[in-house]
């Protein structure tokens, strides 16, 4: 059974006004369990449209979505999946062991399983020593990683991501795509990533599929075949390059201009 | 419908609302006038005693808007003061400071001693050393308050400290002095009628208020509580007015309280 | 030394010396004015400076070593003391009442759009108008009202218009606290299919918190200045308005009482203000240090 089915989805904002935006367009995607997909396009393409229905905070004006096997409603009233955005967006008042243990306090579990949980869940992000830290002493990456510990906390099937990684510098942001794969790895999560950014969406992936604007639609998905692990080599071999190049090419021909479709990145 | 009805409809659907419940509450429950009185008993007595509310009003009133006049005019003076001399500031703040958790009117009660007895002269000071320190905290935070890198670019001409002073302080002022006023406006009419309790003359608000509930006439003693918050309210639309009058079309307005 | 405390300790300084300042001036107007008042520029402006109009500094101060009364034996220092904890306890009651009706109301406000709509403007407005105008009227139901065949006590009206005047900072601030979470983490408490209650207090109350501590500060004044204006447009025995209503009369034999008094209110409101900054140092304890 596939984690993700969405089929012939079609949303639409502010229908029948003149404002009216055909944010995706008979949109099909099958995201298998242990996938690593990544959404990829310029602004506008409708990526983060996609992730939010996935998700259930919005509803789509036709077509359906499958997630873990439930309607996308029930797996959000289920906790089947984690998110996390661009702002970690972690709460200032709570420690950072409080804090990933939010979610499992919304779904009544007791003291000591939370305590648990967010002690394993610490170590997984490699932060014990931050337990009782507030999100304001740590840097960005960490309140990222945070982040993710929260995400994953409920140990759901699926992790949803907005550009989690768009605030951070560069140095910052290809070692948390490597600790990303690892946590991953170790898990056995599927994930679906919205970036703009191509290598980043290259490194981490299995499947890249690239969408286009106006309407949002996807135009081709990438198989990404990379030989061996990644790791801090991957990015300097020419398969990943090969790849990168497959990738804007699509871009460009979804977009129609000559240059890199306008909000992708080459970073 | 129009939009901007749309948002007036909930609060005067509300306000009417209160207004009948109230009449129906007074006649339902027989509720006896030295509780509460009928509105529309209220409304009868502004109108019967318009002229005696006027009289009063205008006597509160005055001295409401000296003490304005005054305060604002000591308080800015005294903020440039403070925006050169930096020791002062420390001395001042403080002060002020604990003068905002303290109900510093009581002082009237020494400034009666202080004067003949018919004078108004201590309620005009009282409102006058209110908004005097109000003004003072907002204009003094606006002259020193500035971008440092105005300050940065004006030095880098070599400009002296009145140029400073004229061309970047008192601009990035301006803005702060309004927001003084608007709270300083409504502060000066509290303070006057709450002057008029410590003895004194009784030809205000304050005292009107008080002793027509001594004499039982409490949808009189109302009707002069309504007269007070017209004329609060009328403080007020005129400190907003002078404000919309001296800022430029588009330049930045300030909303509420800073201290 | 904690650099808060640092700064907690020069201010304290910087106070004192502009208290010496202030009755530096006084004393200095005392020596150059005139005796019986005069005219500045033709208006009577310049108070009296004679020993009955305004008393020494010292004499203020040495004032509160003395008796209240020639007949009794009791210091002023205890009256005084006595009158400000009366006030002192009627304005807590007023800013506890007033604070929780304040959060009560905006979080309903908060809840239900229509009526924030509603009742918004009218709490704006409230804070433009000065509402201590109604102080004698709530304070004529004391001795004259039963509830549930309870007396209405008279104490309780200084403490309702105490509440009166804290309800509104404290209902406007909460409800712009209770708006102001990031609407990333109100979607994120939708991923979890949080309810609103659940919302409410994990996300939405802990945001207000910052929003409430200036509000707090003016509340309390509020209450207490409420609470000061009943006890004195009555004369409500116990508290430190009438006090200060008493001593004024005797003024013209006793010139210096009536400041022993009006200090006894400054202190109340300081024991106020610092109650409440107190409160709030402890609720923003683990939150990023802005300039307080």
């Amino acid at each position: 059974m596939s984690t993700v089915s969405v089929s012939n989805l079609n949303k639409v904002f502010n229908k029948g006004k003149a404002n009216q935006v055909d944010a995706l367009v008979d949109v099909s995607l099958t995201i298998e369990k242990g996938e690593f997909v990544s959404l990829i396009g310029p602004s506008g393409c409708g990526k983060s449209t996609l992730l939010r229905l996935i998700a259930n905070l919005l509803e789509p004006t036709s077509g359906d979505i499958v997630v873990a096997g439930k309607s996308a409603k029930q797996s959000r009233l289920d906790q089947d999946y984690g998110m996390a955005f661009q702002q970690a967006g972690l709460f200032d008042w709570r420690t950072v062991t409080k804090n990933i243990e939010l979610p499992l306090e919304l779904k009544g579990w007791d003291k000591a399983k939370r305590e648990a949980r967010s002690r394993e869940m610490l170590d997984l992000v490699k932060l014990p020593e931050f337990a009782d830290h507030f999100p304001w002493q740590l840097s960005g990456g960490m309140q990222q990683r945070v982040a993710i510990a929260r995400g994953l906390a409920a140990h759901p099937p699926l992790l949803l991501m907005d550009e989690p990684f768009g605030a951070l510098d560069e140095m910052t942001r290809e070692h948390m795509q490597a600790e990303l794969l690892s946590i991953c790895a170790a898990t056995g999560t599927t994930v679906v990533f919205v970036t703009h950014s191509i290598p980043e969406a290259v490194y981490l992936s299995n499947r890249v599929v690239v969408m286009s604007p106006r309407p949002g639609r996807i135009t081709k998905i990438v198989d990404v075949n990379l030989d061996g692990n990644r790791n801090e080599t991957t990015r300097e071999r020419p398969d990943f390059f090969a790849t990168i190049t497959a990738v804007r090419e699509a871009l460009r021909a979804g977009g129609g201009h000559a240059h890199t479709g306008a909000g992708v990145e080459d970073r | 419908m129009n939009l901007r009805l749309r948002a007036a409809l909930p609060p005067v659907v509300f306000g009417v609302a209160f207004i009948a419940w109230w009449e129906a509450a007074v006649k339902i429950f027989d509720l006896k006038p030295y509780f509460l009185s009928a509105p529309s008993k209220i409304w009868d007595q502004f109108a019967n005693n318009k002229s005696l509310i006027w009289e009063a009003t205008r006597v509160s009133g005055t001295n409401a808007l000296v003490g304005l006049l005054a305060g604002t005019v000591l308080g800015i003076a005294m903020s440039f003061l403070l925006s050169r001399y930096k020791i002062l500031g420390d001395i001042v703040t403080p002060l002020a400071i604990a003068l905002n958790a303290i109900p510093i009117f009581v002082l009237v009660a020494v400034l009666n001693n202080m004067y003949s007895i018919t004078s108004e002269i201590p309620r005009r000071l009282m409102v006058t050393l209110v908004v005097y320190f109000i003004v003072l905290v907002n204009v003094a935070k606006g002259l020193t308050q500035v971008s440092p890198t105005q300050i940065e670019l004006m030095r880098s001409y070599a400009a002296p400290e009145s140029a400073i002073l004229r061309k970047v302080r008192v601009p990035n002022a301006v803005p702060y002095l309004f927001t003084a006023l608007k709270i300083s406006a409504p502060a000066a009419v509290i303070t006057a009628f709450v002057s008029e309790y410590f003895g004194g003359a009784q030809n205000g608000l304050g005292s009107r208020i008080t002793s027509n509930i001594a004499n039982s006439k409490n949808a009189a003693a109302w009707a002069y509580v309504l007269g007070a918050c017209l004329l609060g309210l009328a403080f007020y639309l005129v400190s907003i007015i002078v404000e919309s009058a001296a800022t430029p079309s588009g330049a930045k307005r300030t909303s509420g309280r800073s201290q | 030394m904690n650099p808060l405390v640092q700064r907690i300790v020069r201010r304290s300084a910087m106070f004192v010396v502009a208290l010496v300042f202030i009755a530096a001036v006084w004393e200095l107007y005392k020596v150059v004015g005139p005796e019986d008042g005069g005219a500045l520029f033709g208006i009577n402006i310049l108070p009296r400076s004679n020993g009955r109009a305004m008393p020494h500094v010292w004499d203020m101060l040495s004032r509160y070593g003395r008796p209240e009364l020639r007949s009794s034996e009791r210091k002023i220092w205890r009256v005084v003391l006595a009158g400000a904890w009366f006030s002192f306890r009627l304005s807590l009651v007023g800013f506890a009442i007033g604070a929780t009706v304040g959060v009560a109301l905006a979080t309903l406000m908060a809840r239900f759009k229509v009526v924030e709509r509603g009742l918004l403007p009218y709490l704006v407005v409230s804070q433009t108008v000065p509402l201590i105008a109604l102080a004698p009227l709530v304070v004529s139901w004391g001795g004259k009202l039963e509830v549930f065949g309870y007396e209405w006590p008279r104490w309780l009206s200084a403490s309702v218009l105490g509440a009166f005047l804290a309800f509104f900072p404290v209902a406007v601030g909460m409800l712009r606290g209770l708006s102001s979470a990031n609407p990333a983490s109100l979607e994120l408490m939708d991923s979890y299919a949080a309810s609103w209650t659940q919302t409410l207090f994990r996300l939405r109350f802990p945001a207000a918190v910052p929003f409430m501590v200036p509000a707090l500060k003016l509340a309390a004044s509020s209450a207490v200045i409420g609470v000061v204006v009943a006890e004195i447009s009555t004369g409500l025995k116990g508290g430190i308005g009438r006090l200060i209503i008493e001593y004024a009369r005797e003024a013209t034999g006793d010139p210096a009482k009536v400041f022993t008094a009006v200090f006894g209110a400054a202190v109340l409101g300081l024991a106020m203000a610092g109650l409440v900054s107190a409160f709030d140092l402890y609720v923003m304890r683990n939150r990023p240090k802005e300039a307080l």
